[in-house]
């Protein structure tokens, strides 16, 4: 385990290191998560991409201390500001949540209790870390939940979790996330229970928090246009296994694990004639017990061969280097000979890059990014562009 | 709100009237079976008989005999027992309710507080041996049926250790009045109402750690943690307050059972003329008149009782509230 830490400044917000999360079963260990690692540095935003049951929640429970199941194995090291988040007594832990991280839940419905108000239960999160009275606490909800977007924020803090649409609790939900000031926002899926217009306009305001709350933000998604839309750096988890991981940018225009490339040949392109079928992904994750012992996703991929199966799974290779140190080529921001001097900024769990025969880019890559210059993240979000607001 | 109110109201009404209506058909309108002989008692004088038909109407027809009889349950108040030489029935049950009231409200207290504070501990040290003890003394207070148990408290503070300094301050057998000593009163229904909450505080503490357990389970109860709110908060604030919209309802129901007469073992047991006892009594006696005027009374309390739950369900549970 690599403890030593390095100085505050130039250390990352969160560093994870070789994270691995088992629960036992009938007298068994089941690896849920597998060494997974990552940095996180402040005003980042992080996309944590994969299918149902990839580790994705269990990872971000895990670095909130929020699984207690009994038995359960939490090995590796998480930093956040220095401090090990693996082992921390839940006394010290309580302390971190809530005011330094905070966390925001798939379904807004049911992530507030029913009985009381949506006031009350941010008053109650400012309450149980800083010392304010009721009335100041419930000044700084109201602050908060018009900062959030909420229209009359006043008589909205005065109602019932069920009395509120979809898009407002989530709303309410990200201002009790927010009512601390946490440094680090972990988003579990914050907008799969909604539907596509209040999606979009809730993952503008995520993107807006790092500029007015200067929070980092680890966003736990399955969709892919959300990460296109929002994520400055991309980690794709594949049963419990990090597949690939870069800016979003370069994950995005030259995949390096097959499982990437598919996962982004399914969305359905935006011009161009429109495909009978969209490329789907064949067969299902192996369930974590029946998991590979080379390369989980070898009994899916096109491109498997004798290289792939035996273990241990294929290290992180790095794939891709920083497009803005190298020349603007698409040749050379691939792993090769002409571009050894910048930092390499993406990584593929996969043989392919070793053996001298990376995946091809994206052909869609010059078209998408000719037709998108000015946004950051610069891909047009797939699933629900048509959803965006304004 | 008021709507709300009005519109139970009329519910209640509706339901008292079919429930009035169906035990006056099975008492006084079976066929082959004259209600007049029975209500007379047995061996009456012919004279007698003349003097109850004439009374009840039972030679005019049913919808008559049934106003007859709402008439005097309800409006005269004068339905008289003839096994008991012309007792007037309503008074008795009005003589008898204040020590069921008694009884019933000393024995929910006992049975609330402790089951909160055994399924709360429980479910807060679930797993542990203090959880598995606390479930298993529940269990073998649901076990212990109460007349068996309130005549071995009986054995025990009564005749066997009564001459011992922890018994001796026990009364006999039988209730005294809350107005007239309420000291006394106290002491003549402490042993019973420990003896009736038993039971109640087994199933009350089992469902309620079952229903805290389901809750911790929660996404809420998630949220909560994720607040870094401390155990404690957790627990009572958010999973207590959540479970008492179920442990309410419960209540609801076992209490208007238990003050409509169904503590009847307890009651004869310990000697107390309650309602309870009153029916037994009614019960072995067939005196139709006062099985007719328990019977309706216990059927007001279970209805007006649901009423009042679904009141204090409007103010525990906003869902509810909206609803409407």
């Amino acid at each position: 385990m690599p403890a030593e830490i390095a100085p505050p400044m130039t250390a990352p917000l969160l560093d994870v290191r070789d994270l691995c999360v088992s629960f036992p079963s009938r007298g068994r260990m089941i690896p849920i998560v597998e060494h997974v690692s990552f940095t996180l540095g402040e005003r980042d935003i992080l996309g944590l991409v994969g299918e149902s049951g990839s580790g994705k929640s269990v990872t971000a429970m895990a670095l909130m201390g929020l699984i207690d199941s009994p038995g359960v194995q939490i090995t590796g090291s998480a930093l956040f500001r220095g401090q090990e988040l693996v082992g921390m007594p839940q006394k010290q832990l309580r302390r971190l949540r809530g005011r330094e991280i905070a966390m925001i839940f798939q379904d807004p419905m049911t992530a507030f209790t029913p009985v009381y108000t949506i006031g009350w239960q941010i008053d109650e999160q400012i309450r149980a870390h800083e010392r304010l009275s009721r009335k100041q606490a419930r000044a700084r909800t109201v602050e908060l939940l018009a900062e959030m977007g909420v229209p009359d924020p006043a008589r909205t803090a005065d109602r019932y979790p069920h009395q509120l649409s979809g898009g407002l609790r989530q709303r309410a939900m990200i201002a009790m996330a927010l009512s601390c000031n946490p440094s680090l926002l972990i988003a579990d899926e914050p907008t799969t229970a909604l539907d596509v217009t209040v999606q979009a306009q809730i993952l503008d305001l995520i993107r807006s928090l790092r500029s007015t709350y200067g929070s980092s933000v680890l966003l736990i998604t399955h969709d892919m246009g959300v990460v296109a839309e929002t994520c400055d750096t991309t980690l794709v988890l594949y049963s419990g296994r990090v597949a690939e991981t870069g800016p979003t940018e370069v994950l995005f225009a030259h995949p390096g694990h097959p499982y990437t490339a598919a996962l982004l040949a399914s969305i359905p392109p935006l011009d161009g004639p429109r495909p009978h079928r969209l490329p789907a992904i064949a067969g299902a994750p192996p369930a974590p017990l029946e998991r590979p012992a080379g390369c989980a996703f070898a009994p899916r991929c096109t491109y498997v061969h004798d290289t792939c199966l035996p273990a241990p799974p294929p290290p992180l290779v790095p794939t891709g280097y920083d497009p803005l140190a190298a020349p603007q080529d698409d040749a050379t921001a691939q792993v090769s000979a002409a571009a050894p001097s910048t930092q390499p900024v993406q990584f593929a769990a996969c043989v392919l890059p070793a053996e001298g025969t990376p995946l091809p880019p994206r052909l869609t890559y010059s078209e998408l990014s000719a037709g998108d210059e000015a946004d950051a993240t610069g891909f047009p979000p797939s699933s629900f562009a048509a959803g965006e607001p304004h | 709100m008021m709507m709300a109110l009005l519109r139970r109201l009329g519910q209640t009404v509706f339901v008292l009237f079919g429930i009035s209506a169906l035990v006056f058909l099975v008492f006084f309108a079976t066929p082959g079976a004259d209600p007049t002989a029975r209500i007379a008692g047995r061996n009456a004088s012919p004279q007698t008989m003349e003097k109850v038909r004439q009374e009840y109407g039972f030679d005019r027809p049913l919808p008559v005999q049934y106003a007859t009889m709402m008439k005097k349950l309800f409006i005269t108040q004068d339905l008289a027992s003839y096994v008991d030489r012309g007792e007037l029935v309503v008074p008795e049950i009005a003589r008898a309710a204040p020590v069921t009231v008694s009884l019933v409200c000393g024995a929910a207290l006992i049975w609330v507080v402790l089951s909160i504070a055994m399924g709360t501990i429980a479910a807060a040290l679930k797993g542990t041996w203090i959880d598995r003890g606390l479930m298993m003394l529940g269990l073998i207070g649901i076990s212990m049926p109460v007349f068996w148990l309130g005549q071995v408290a009986n054995l025990i503070t009564q005749s066997r250790y009564h001459d011992t300094w922890l018994f001796s301050w026990v009364p006999g057998l039988g209730y005294v009045p809350l107005t007239e000593n309420p000291w006394g009163w106290f002491k003549a229904l402490v042993i019973p109402w420990i003896v009736l909450a038993v039971m109640f505080i087994g199933i009350y503490s089992r469902v309620l750690r079952a229903d805290l357990v389901a809750l911790s389970g929660e996404d809420f109860m998630r949220t909560a943690r994720a607040k870094g709110l401390s155990p404690t908060r957790i627990l009572l604030r958010h999973g207590l307050r959540t479970s008492m919209v179920t442990f309410v309802s419960l209540f609801g129901l076992d209490f208007a059972q238990l003050v409509g007469g169904g503590a009847l073992l307890t009651e004869v047991v310990f000697g107390l003329p309650g309602v309870g006892r009153l029916t037994y009594q009614a019960l072995t006696n067939l005196d139709l008149p006062l099985i007719m005027a328990t019977v309706m009374y216990s059927a007001v309390f279970v209805v007006l009782a649901n009423a009042v739950v679904d009141i204090l369900y409007l103010f525990l549970d906003p869902r509810v509230r909206d609803a409407r």
